[in-house]
């Protein structure tokens, strides 16, 4: 007999998609089995070893570098996430009003304009102020991440509240509690998932950010992905690979942690 | 107007300064790191370089003029910026390559991930997810070291004696467009995905009932039901492939400039920041227009879906 005829199957298609999660997965698994590489050059293979990593947790410039990037990260997200669940609670769950399309697109904006753009716009404006105030510290680094965080922040957090229905508050409301208090024990309540998704994002978005970050920082101020990117340029040992191993756990840890807590809560 | 009325409106005036106070700081950060710095720029495009950098305060066309055309030192005559235009070029050819490539890969995958049972979707959706979290420029490396002269392509080719001698292609424009592709492929997959997860099945059933083949249901069906995703994905890919930084600087090497690059070089060792300014907003106007031709797009399709 005649192999059933499969409705959803289109020739090749399979093929193709087997290639590309094999593209996908292929150079990230070559770069982490190089990372216990024990020999010196990046191009033969010398054993199984973790002088790498052992090297990089040595290297007060890697070490300096990533406390760095995650100060900036949990501040950025921290001020990304508030400053954004203020903004979705005056943009959801009303009638359109004068001003709220713009409100939409200021809140957008830097999700629409190019990284390099965006990256030598705030070295001007930051050069200038630097030369007006003499201030020259991690601020103007956490006032980028925060702006460009910003919509990632926003947009779970508008999702979240715009599928809340207004009952639960209104109830509260009717019952006399006062405005702050039906945020408190209401609101606040239902939106934690969008709120921690919201912030994982952003602290995420931060922690990857190369560009902006290479055009604000000043001298001394790497973070980590602009320590390896110098590092990369001047040519390649091992430990990059072993810092971008650790930096993958990191990242897929989080991304994973993000996928169970938003499945679990919903 | 009656009393009940005028309570009414006083409430919804409050409510809307309250909606006003809370959205406030977000905007005014905003406005300060984001939004104004965009319209310095555009002032800048139009002053005269400085000679250390920054700019002198003299209004100049300078800057615009010399995006697109370039004055000859000896005879003072404008004539087409050669060197500009290639970059221009490389760049917007670099990434519709791209969103063609990626479209090709990213098409079959987004079928196949929307084909699976429910289960099984899950996963392999996550499986694209993954490398769109992990980091662009760790993602960039990785390519680096299997395309590099002794990464494994190259090795492996030898070793089976394809060839005598290790292909070239870090620092071409291959590179940068085997990078590009590797890194914005799950932004092409996502979106598709995402048309096609609500595509209607028993669609393409009628369609075989009715004698189609293969290609025609796809051409015929699939496409069009799922071509909002398709616009989706492409502008996802296009519109940071043309403004990529990371990716040309690690895999093209110094020589193989795109706008992006071009940018950086008016910032630093040029010296020219309105040259940059200018080139800067003209990324910019490239990306808008790319924006603008998804929104006409998506609304038509829109229309004509219901």
């Amino acid at each position: 007999m005649a192999k059933p005829f499969a409705i959803r199957h289109q020739p090749g298609f399979t093929a193709i998609a087997a290639a590309c999660f094999l593209m996908l997965y292929l150079p990230i698994g070559v770069l982490v089995i190089y990372a216990f590489n024990a020999a010196t050059s990046t191009a033969v293979w010398g054993g199984f070893s973790l002088r790498w990593f052992h090297s990089a947790w040595n290297n007060a410039q890697v070490i300096d570098a990533t406390l760095r990037s995650f100060q900036i990260a949990a501040l950025g997200a921290l001020l990304a996430t508030t400053v954004a669940m203020m903004a979705a609670l005056a943009t959801t769950r009303t009638a359109p009003y004068p001003g709220l399309t713009l409100k939409y697109a200021m809140l957008n904006q830097p999700l629409m304009v190019p990284e390099i753009v965006t990256g030598v716009a705030l070295l001007i404006f930051f050069s200038r102020i630097k030369i007006a105030t003499g201030y020259s510290g991690l601020g103007y680094l956490i006032a980028a991440h925060t702006a460009f965080c910003i919509p990632f922040a926003y947009l779970p957090i508008r999702a979240r509240l715009e599928n809340m229905d207004l009952t639960l508050e209104t109830a509260a409301a009717d019952l006399y509690a006062t405005p702050w208090k039906v945020f408190h024990r209401i609101t606040l309540p239902l939106l934690w998932p969008g709120i921690l998704a919201g912030f994982m994002l952003a602290f995420v978005i931060s922690l990857d950010d190369v560009v902006i970050t290479e055009f604000v920082k000043s001298g001394g101020q790497d973070t980590l992905p602009t320590y390896m990117l110098g590092q990369i340029r001047r040519g390649i040992t091992p430990e990059i690979n072993a810092i971008s191993t650790a930096f993958l756990l990191l990242s897929v840890g989080i991304v994973t942690l993000f996928f169970f807590v938003s499945r679990k809560r919903d | 107007m009656n009393r009940a009325e005028q309570v009414a409106r006083a409430a919804h005036r409050k409510d809307l300064r309250r909606r006003w106070l809370l959205s406030s700081p977000a905007l005014l950060i905003i406005l300060l790191a984001a939004t104004g710095p965009l319209l310095i720029v555009l002032v800048y495009s139009f002053l005269t370089p400085g000679p250390y950098g920054d700019v002198a305060w003299r209004f100049s066309t300078d800057a615009w003029v010399s995006v697109f055309l370039e004055r000859d030192i000896f005879d003072d005559t404008l004539s087409m910026a050669i060197a500009h235009a290639t970059i221009f070029w490389r760049s917007v050819r670099l990434a519709l390559a791209t969103t063609f490539l990626t479209l090709i890969l990213g098409f079959p995958t987004a079928y196949f991930i929307s084909t699976r049972n429910p289960k099984t979707r899950d996963v392999w959706l996550f499986l694209i997810t993954i490398p769109f979290w992990t980091n662009l420029l760790i993602r960039t490396f990785a390519v680096l070291q299997i395309i590099r002269n002794e990464g494994i392509i190259n090795t492996a080719l030898t070793k089976l004696s394809l060839i005598s001698a290790p292909i070239q292609i870090l620092y071409t424009d291959t590179a940068i467009l085997i990078g590009m592709t590797y890194v914005y492929l799950p932004l092409m997959v996502l979106p598709i995905y995402a048309s096609m997860e609500k595509l209607d099945f028993r669609l393409i059933e009628a369609g075989y009932d009715l004698y189609a083949t293969r290609a025609q249901v796809l051409r015929r069906i699939i496409l069009p039901l799922v071509k909002p995703g398709v616009i989706a994905g492409s502008i996802l890919v296009f519109i940071p492939a043309v403004g990529a930084y990371v990716t040309p600087s690690v895999l093209g090497g110094g020589k193989n400039m795109m706008l992006s690059n071009l940018i950086e070089l008016q910032f630093g060792q040029g010296r020219n920041w309105p040259l940059g300014s200018a080139l800067s907003i003209t990324v910019m106007g490239i990306v808008m227009a790319a924006l603008l031709l998804y929104v006409r797009n998506a609304s038509s399709t829109g229309i004509r879906h219901g």
